[in-house]
C-alpha cells in the first residue's frame, strides 16, 4: 500500500466522512463548503481581503489575544481541580501543586499566559489604532474592544490574589487602596466627607467603594472568595460573551479593515 | 564601564529620562516621518533647547548628562532621517538593544531586578513595543511616500485581491497557534511562577507594588493624589479611548498605515501610549525600589536610601515665600491662586476655540471639540505636573485637606 492509498482509505471511510462533510478541500467549491460547514471555521467569511490575512497588517494580535484567552481557560480549569479558595487552603494548595503535581507547568502557563494576554491586547489595540480601524463603520467594535481590554485587566487583577502569598495580598492591597479615594464614594475621597446625615457620615470605611470591592475593611477571606468567583466565573463569561460580539462585528463591519 | 553605568543611572532618573524620551519622540516625528531638516525653524529650536539644557548642566550635573544624550539622539536621528525605516537600520537597532540588554545582565544589580520572574514579560514588552512601533511607522512612512507621489498605498494595491479562508487564513492561524504554543511551553518550563511566603497581613513588603500593568497608575501617585491617579485618571483613560472614534472625524487613513494624513491623532495617541503609559509602567517596575525611591538600573536597592522630602504647595510658595505672610485660615482665600490657575487651564479650551484652534472647532463642532479638548488637557496635565514637581518641588497646586481635594 502506498501512502496515497492509505490517505484515500481514511478519507473515504465512513468515520471520516461523518466528521468532515466535504472531504479534502481541493477545489474552490469544497474550500467554500469547508468553511461554511464548520461551526468554528464559519466565524470567518469564505473569502478575505488579501491585506487582512497578512501578518504584517494585523500582527495577528487579535487572534493571539483570543488564543491566549483559550490557553487561560484550559489551564485555569486544570488549576481549579487543585485549588480551594479559602484562607486555610489557598496557599498550601498552590504549594502542593508546585511540589506534587506531575508535569506541573499549568500554573506557570496560566501566569505567563495572563501576562502575555495583557501585552497582546495592548498591541492589538495599538495596531487597530495605527490602521485607523476604529473609524466608521467600526466605532462600536472599538468600544467593545475597550471593554474587553478592561475585562482583561480585571481578570488578571482578580487572579493575582488567588495564590494568597505575600506578593498577592500586598499587590491587591495597593491596587484596591485607591478605591478608598473615589470622589464621593470612598472614605478618603474628595467630597465624601460632605455626604452626611446630620452629624453621621454616610461614607466611612465600613461601607465605601473599597469595602464593596474587597468585601471587608481589609483583604481577607471574603475578598479571596469574591475574587475567585469573579475570576473563574463572572469575568470570563462576560469576556467570552463580548468576544463573540466582537468577532461577529468584525464580519458585519465588512471584515478586517482595508482601504475603501 | 563604571562611567557608562553611572551615565545610564543618572539618565534614567524619571525627570531626565522623561525629557529625553519626549525629545526623542519629537525628533523621530520631525526628522524621520516628516522629512524635516536641521536647517529649519524647528531644527534651530531643537538646538536651542539642547543648549539651554547644557547650560543648566553647569549648575546641575544630571542636566549636563541629559544634554549629551539629547544631542546624540538629535544628531543620530537627523542624520538617519527616513533611513530609520530601512530594514537594515531596524535590524541594527534590534541587535544593539538586545546586546545592550544582554551586557547589562552581567551586572548583578541589574540582573536582580530584570530577571525577577514577574518582570521578564515586561522586559519582553519593551522590545515588543519597540519592534511593533517601528513596523507600524515604517509602513506608515512607505505609504505616505506613495501617496505623496500620487500612487497607491500598499494596502490599496491588494484591496481587490480576495483569498479563500481555506487554506490561506486557516493555515496562517494554525501556524500562529503552533508557534505560540511552543513559546508558552518553553517559557513555562524555563521560568517558574513566583510564590513568596504565605500571606501575612501584618508584615508589608517594601516596596509593596501593585500588579505590573497598574504600576503606571502607582507611579502617578508620586505626582497626584489617589483620587486622581487611582480613580479619575484611569476612568478618563477608558472614557477617552472609547471616545476616540467619535471625536476623530478625519475620514482618511482608514484601513491602511499612514502618518501624514493623521499627524495629530497618531502623535497624541503614541505620546499617551508610549511616552506616558508605558514609560510610567517601566519606571514603576524596574526603577522604583524600597519606599518607592528611585534607583537607576545598575543601582543597588538600598532600603536605607534617604530622599529628602522638600515638596511645597503652591499656596505656601506664594503666601509664605513670595509675599512673606502667614497662610490664610480660610481655604478659599488660601487656595485662590491655585484655583485660579486651574480655571485658567480649563479656560484654554474655549480660548483656543476662538484663537489658534478655530479651524478644528469649526470642523468638529462644539461637542466633539470640547470633549476632545478636555480629554487632551487632562492628559497633558500629567506631564505638566511632573515638570512642575521637578523644577519647583511643587507638591499641590490646590491643597484643600479639609475635603481631601488636592491637585
Ligand atoms: C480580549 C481582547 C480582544 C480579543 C480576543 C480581540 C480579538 C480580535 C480579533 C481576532 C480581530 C480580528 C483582526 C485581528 O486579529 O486583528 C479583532 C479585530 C478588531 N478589534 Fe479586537 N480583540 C480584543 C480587544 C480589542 C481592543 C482592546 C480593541 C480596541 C480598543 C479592539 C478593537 C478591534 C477592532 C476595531 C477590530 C477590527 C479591526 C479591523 O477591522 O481591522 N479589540 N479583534
Amino acid at each position: 500500500m502506498t501512502l496515497k492509498q492509505v490517505q484515500e482509505g481514511i478519507v473515504n471511510s465512513q468515520v471520516w466522512k461523518s466528521v468532515f462533510r466535504v472531504g479534502i478541500p481541493n477545489t474552490n467549491r469544497k474550500r467554500v463548503l469547508a468553511v461554511l460547514g464548520s461551526l468554528i471555521l464559519h466565524l470567518h467569511p469564505v473569502k478575505v481581503r488579501r491585506s487582512g490575512v497578512r501578518m504584517s497588517y494585523t500582527w495577528c494580535m487579535g487572534g493571539t489575544s483570543f488564543f491566549l484567552f483559550l490557553v487561560e481557560t484550559v489551564t485555569g480549569l486544570l488549576l481549579m481541580f487543585y485549588y480551594r479558595p479559602t484562607i486555610e487552603y489557598a496557599f498550601t494548595d498552590i504549594m502542593d501543586l508546585r511540589e506534587q503535581a506531575p508535569f506541573g507547568i499549568m500554573r506557570e502557563m496560566h501566569r505567563w499566559g495572563a501576562h502575555a494576554m495583557v501585552i497582546a491586547v495592548w498591541l492589538h489595540m495599538f495596531r487597530v489604532f495605527m490602521t485607523g480601524s476604529y473609524k466608521p463603520p467600526r466605532e462600536f467594535n472599538w468600544n467593545v474592544g475597550v471593554i474587553l481590554l478592561v475585562l482583561t485587566l480585571l481578570l488578571s487583577f482578580t487572579g493575582y490574589l488567588l495564590p494568597w502569598d505575600q506578593l498577592a495580598i500586598w499587590a491587591i492591597t495597593v491596587g484596591s487602596n485607591m478605591a478608598r479615594a473615589t470622589p464621593g464614594a470612598g472614605n478618603e475621597g474628595p467630597m465624601s466627607a460632605l455626604i452626611k446625615l446630620g452629624d453621621v457620615p454616610l461614607i466611612h470605611a465600613g461601607d465605601d467603594a473599597r469595602f464593596g470591592l474587597i468585601g471587608g475593611r481589609s483583604i481577607g477571606a471574603a475578598t479571596l472568595l469574591r475574587f475567585y468567583v469573579l475570576h473563574c466565573m463572572v469575568i470570563p463569561l462576560a469576556a467570552g460573551f463580548l468576544m463573540a460580539i466582537h468577532f461577529w462585528r468584525v464580519r458585519k463591519d465588512g471584515g478586517i479593515s482595508g482601504p475603501m | 564601564m563604571t562611567f557608562l553605568k553611572n551615565f545610564i543611572n543618572v539618565l534614567s532618573v524619571a525627570s531626565i529620562s522623561f525629557i529625553f524620551l519626549s525629545a526623542t519622540f519629537a525628533f523621530i516625528v520631525y526628522f524621520c516621518l516628516l522629512d524635516g531638516k536641521v536647517k529649519s525653524k524647528a531644527g534651530v529650536a531643537f538646538i536651542i533647547v539642547g543648549l539651554i539644557l547644557a547650560t543648566a548642566g553647569l549648575w546641575f550635573l544630571p542636566m549636563f548628562y541629559l544634554s549629551i544624550a539629547y544631542f546624540l539622539s538629535l544628531w543620530g536621528l537627523a542624520t538617519l532621517g527616513p533611513r530609520l525605516w530601512d530594514s537594515k537600520t531596524g535590524l541594527w537597532l534590534l541587535i544593539a538593544g538586545a546586546g545592550g540588554f544582554g551586557l547589562s545582565l552581567l551586572d548583578s544589580n541589574f540582573k536582580l531586578i530584570a530577571a525577577k520572574p514577574d518582570n521578564v514579560p515586561i522586559g519582553a514588552m519593551i522590545f515588543l513595543l519597540g519592534i511593533f512601533t517601528w513596523i507600524a511607522l515604517r509602513k506608515a512612512y512607505l505609504n505616505d511616500r506613495q501617496i505623496a507621489a500620487g500612487g497607491m498605498t500598499f494596502e490599496k494595491t491588494e484591496t481587490n485581491e480576495k483569498l479563500f479562508v481555506w487554506p490561506d487564513l486557516v493555515y496562517t492561524e494554525m501556524l500562529c497557534m503552533i508557534a505560540l504554543t511552543i513559546v508558552m511551553i518553553i517559557w513555562s518550563v524555563a521560568l517558574r511562577a513566583p510564590l513568596e511566603e504565605a500571606a501575612n497581613p501584618t508584615s508589608s513588603p517594601n516596596p509593596a507594588k501593585a500588579p505590573w500593568y497598574f504600576l503606571g497608575l502607582q507611579e502617578m501617585l508620586v505626582y497626584f493624589d489617589p483620587w486622581l491617579a487611582g480613580v479619575v485618571l484611569p476612568t478618563l483613560i477608558i472614557v477617552g479611548l472609547m471616545a476616540i472614534p467619535y471625536i476623530d472625524t478625519n475620514p482618511k487613513g482608514n484601513g491602511y498605515y499612514s502618518f501624514r494624513e493623521r499627524k495629530w491623532e497618531i502623535g497624541v495617541f503614541l505620546y499617551g501610549f508610549l511616552v506616558l503609559w508605558s514609560f510610567l509602567i517601566i519606571t514603576g517596575t524596574f526603577l522604583r525600589g524600597p519606599n518607592w525611591n528611585f534607583f537607576g538600573p545598575f543601582e543597588f536597592w538600598d532600603p536605607n536610601k534617604l530622599e529628602p522630602l522638600v515638596n511645597v504647595d503652591l499656596s505656601e510658595l506664594i503666601w509664605v515665600k513670595a509675599l512673606s505672610m502667614p497662610l490664610p485660615k480660610l481655604w478659599i482665600i488660601r487656595e485662590a491662586f491655585g484655583l485660579g490657575l486651574i480655571l485658567l487651564y480649563l479656560g484654554l479650551a474655549p480660548a483656543a476655540a476662538k484663537g489658534p484652534f478655530r479651524r478644528f472647532y469649526l470642523k468638529m463642532g462644539a461637542p466633539r471639540y470640547y470633549v476632545g479638548a478636555y480629554l487632551f488637557l487632562v492628559m497633558l496635565a500629567l506631564p505638566i505636573k511632573m515638570v512642575l514637581r521637578w523644577i519647583f518641588n511643587l507638591k499641590y497646586i490646590v491643597h484643600i485637606q479639609e475635603i481631601f481635594f488636592n491637585i
